[in-house]
């Protein structure tokens, strides 16, 4: 029973910090949309599994912010995608650029279907040439007429 | 045997791949800032909140930013370190960056823990880390005498890092 103060006092607190955290949503619904359309394009370096928008790491939310401020600098998207990646590097962009350093990054899945059609193409040409026709004897073509015409009537 | 013999290679060249790609840290991203100037700022020092501390004082020798926080687990690993080679002598100068902290917490670590450095700034809002591509602390840039990031330790300095990397780097720098 001595707990329940603190318990109080731990959920009142709770409640405090989650209405905080909802607060800038409401600030520019148009800055914010367009915050998130980016947002969700970059990975977040703390939990690198999230994007940026939907992380609840403390960086994210700072990012977050500096994204906010350079939008309403009327800086554009790119803009914006260029200030994180020049401080964070490509690993940021869920969407690599193509240039030299990743062509296999891009390529790569086109250049195994390429091979995985000429695997292809050359076992079925193998097969066939397995199947090498000959031709019948007197005696099986004799048998063969038998039992179509056994079939027929 | 032939028929043996592809199945195999490209087994061996799967494992190959993995255990290099297991053997990689991805928390260590590497930093586009390697090579590039340092970004400049201007923020209070953390003992002297009306003086202010911007890189540019540093330029024409080469020296050490290492990010810090009260609140990060891996800088009390780190911290001893710095404090020993600072007695030793042997730590280059090295400037601090007490990084989204309060600054009665950064005070009182540094008062208890000892002070390796000549200040150390204080970045309250994390705009300076953002600069700097900070994403984890510890973070420590090693800048040369033009001002231009050499090397970036992302997490903690150990000994091994600091004798193998960091001092050999300084001294060539500094030559």
């Amino acid at each position: 029973m001595r707990m329940l103060p603190a318990v109080l006092l731990a959920l009142i607190l709770a409640g405090s910090v989650q209405a905080k955290e909802a607060a800038p949503l409401a600030e520019d619904p148009v800055v914010e949309q367009r915050m998130v359309n980016i947002a969700e394009e970059l990975r977040c370096l703390v939990c690198q599994n999230e994007s940026l928008a939907s992380s609840h790491a403390d960086l994210a939310q700072d990012l977050r912010r500096e994204v906010r401020g350079l939008i309403k600098e009327g800086k554009s998207d790119q803009e914006v995608k260029d200030f994180l990646v020049s401080r964070y590097g490509d690993f940021v962009l869920y969407r690599p650029q193509v240039k030299p350093t990743t062509y296999l990054l891009w390529g790569g899945p086109f250049l195994l279907l390429i091979i995985g059609i000429a695997v292809l193409i050359r076992y079925l040409r193998r097969r066939d040439r397995q199947f090498v026709e000959t031709p019948l004897t007197d005696e099986e073509r004799k048998r063969a007429e038998a039992l179509l015409k056994a079939d027929g009537s | 045997m032939n028929k043996f013999l592809l199945p195999l290679g490209i087994f061996i060249a799967l494992v190959g791949l993995l255990a290099v790609g297991l053997n990689l840290n991805p928390r260590e991203v590497p930093s586009p800032l390697v090579g590039k100037p340092a970004p400049n700022f201007s923020v209070p020092q953390l003992d002297a909140p009306d003086k202010n501390f911007s890189p540019k004082e540093m330029l024409g020798k080469v020296w050490l930013f290492n990010v810090w926080a009260s609140w990060c687990i891996s800088c009390r690993e780190e911290h001893p370190v710095l404090v020993e080679y600072a007695k030793a002598g042997k730590l280059p100068p090295t400037v601090g960056l007490d990084y989204k902290d309060k600054r009665d917490d950064g005070q009182r670590w540094i008062a208890r823990l000892g002070d390796p450095y000549l200040l150390s700034a204080f970045d309250a809002d994390g705009r300076v880390g953002i600069d700097y591509g900070v994403y984890g602390v510890p973070e420590t840039y090693l800048i040369d005498k033009a001002g231009i990031i050499r090397f970036k330790q992302i997490g903690p300095i150990t000994p091994d890092v600091m004798d193998k990397k960091i001092l050999p780097l300084v001294q060539e720098l500094n030559k």
